[in-house]
């Protein structure tokens, strides 16, 4: 299909785009690469008055470290992050989730702030936000605020952003050092929605779990940290083959809690099995990163 | 409210200017207003990768894009793959001679993305052109032949870079 009319608008400087969108209200929407909005307007699910496009904004496009900080700005695409030698080097857990992220073609364009606020239980950059405990900055005409990852999401392709608010960056704090990050995903096609996966960080000290993060993709309404395993894990010895019990007993509690629903794809016992799998998997991989034999 | 926008940008080296619907999207400005038909439009949501076209060297679904969006760039589709003489380029007579299209739907979102990936990478692996192609959907071929026409223009690049 065609996407219907809207008034289309391509401010040159963040306070114009902030003017149109609180005169929105609204009925503004914001594009920026346009590989998740494009297809809601060609569906007509979505039906904005306003299209504010963003592409025209000087200094969105950044990607800056400093001190153990990520910074990435509105306009930084999917390819940006896989082609950056700090997100390469020193993020590992943001770089091997980028690249599972849909198709070349649309890695070119999409973006992560867009991914984010997007917030489909099956994306990836909600998922490694969270597992990151980042940040999401937001601007309006009024002024800037910042949430939490946790704060941010609120449901099913909803998120904590009122009406004149545009998210502006992303920012995330790196790992303590002795850390191991895994992002593992499973779907039907290479770069499909994913129909489960998991992204887990454990830092190790001495074979002991020091802090554990654990966030399954694809289930209920977000992003969906398990705290219950993040505890039983912290304080464990996993270290000498200790972590083949613990991580199953994660996987059984991943496979009790997650909501999995049923789709065109497959039955809500597969994906809820599906979910044990991948986060079992997701551990074992974060733990042998953190120098640690499973 | 601004319905319809000037626009200028240069298509296979060619420049235009053209007035375009705000809500029109790359593709079909490129089929209906450029009549240049070669760029096929599948599911019009991002999924088949048959609009896939050259936007500034890099490539993107053209049913994703708004047509003004594209105001000041640079786009080759399939039929600026020839060159001045009007001979098919590496991976257009490697797909020809390997039999990688059948119905032809698929193709010039397939050459497109093919093209970025020896661009990127001239000696590819076979896992990495399936990864590269992977949002390229063809229903005729079962890929094999799409991606052995691959190794065969990598490997003729190659050989012609060395002479």
């Amino acid at each position: 299909m065609k996407a219907p009319w809207f008034d289309y608008q391509a401010p040159r400087s963040l306070a114009d785009a902030l003017g149109i969108l609180r005169d929105a209200g609204e009925e503004g929407r914001v594009l920026a690469g346009g590989q998740s909005l494009m297809p809601m307007l060609n569906m007509r699910v979505a039906d904005p008055e306003v299209l504010v496009d963003i592409n025209r904004l000087p200094d969105m496009d950044r990607i800056e470290e400093d001190d153990g900080t990520l910074r990435i700005g509105a306009l930084v695409r999917h390819a940006d992050l896989l082609n950056s030698a700090a997100v390469r080097e020193r993020w590992p857990l943001l770089y091997e989730a980028t690249t599972q992220v849909a198709h070349p073609a649309i890695r070119n364009r999409g973006t992560v702030c867009g991914s984010v606020s997007h917030n489909d239980p099956s994306a990836e950059h909600p998922s490694v936000l969270a597992t990151l405990d980042g940040t999401v900055l937001i601007a309006s005409a009024d002024g800037q605020r910042e949430l939490p990852a946790e704060e941010f999401s609120e449901g099913m392709l909803t998120t904590a952003l009122e009406p004149g608010e545009m998210v502006v960056g992303l920012r995330y704090e790196r790992p303590p050092a002795r850390t191991g990050s895994a992002f593992v995903e499973f779907a039907r096609r290479l770069g499909d929605f994913a129909i489960a996966g998991a992204a887990a960080l454990l830092t190790m000290k001495d074979g002991v779990c020091e802090r554990a993060r654990l966030t399954i993709v694809g289930m209920g309404d977000g992003p969906v940290r398990v705290p219950e395993v993040e505890d039983l894990l912290t304080g464990k010895t996993l270290g000498n083959g200790a972590a083949c019990d613990v991580f199953e007993e994660a996987a059984q509690i991943v496979k009790a809690s997650v909501d999995a629903a049923e789709d065109v794809h497959v039955s809500s016992g597969y994906r809820r099995h599906l979910a044990g799998v991948m986060a079992k998997r997701a551990l074992e991989t974060a733990l042998v990163r953190a120098g640690v034999a499973a | 409210m601004a319905w319809e926008q000037e626009i200028e940008l240069k298509v296979n080296g060619r420049a235009y200017a053209k007035r375009v619907s705000v809500r029109t999207s790359l593709g079909d400005f490129l089929r209906d207003q450029l009549h240049l038909t070669g760029t096929h439009l599948g599911c019009e949501h991002g999924v088949c990768g048959a609009c896939t076209v050259s936007v500034d060297g890099k490539s993107a679904r053209s049913c994703l894009m708004l047509a003004v969006q594209a105001d000041g760039t640079d786009i080759v589709t399939i039929e600026g793959l020839r060159d001045e003489d009007g001979e098919w380029s590496v991976m257009q007579k490697a797909f020809f001679e390997n039999f990688a299209v059948q119905c032809g739907f698929c193709t010039p979102g397939m050459l497109s993305s093919a093209i970025e990936l020896l661009k990127e990478n001239p000696d590819p692996s076979e896992d990495e052109i399936r990864e590269h192609l992977s949002g390229n959907i063809c229903r005729c071929s079962g890929y094999q032949a799409i991606v052995e026409a691959v190794q065969a223009a990598a490997a003729a690049q190659r050989a012609e870079v060395q002479v």
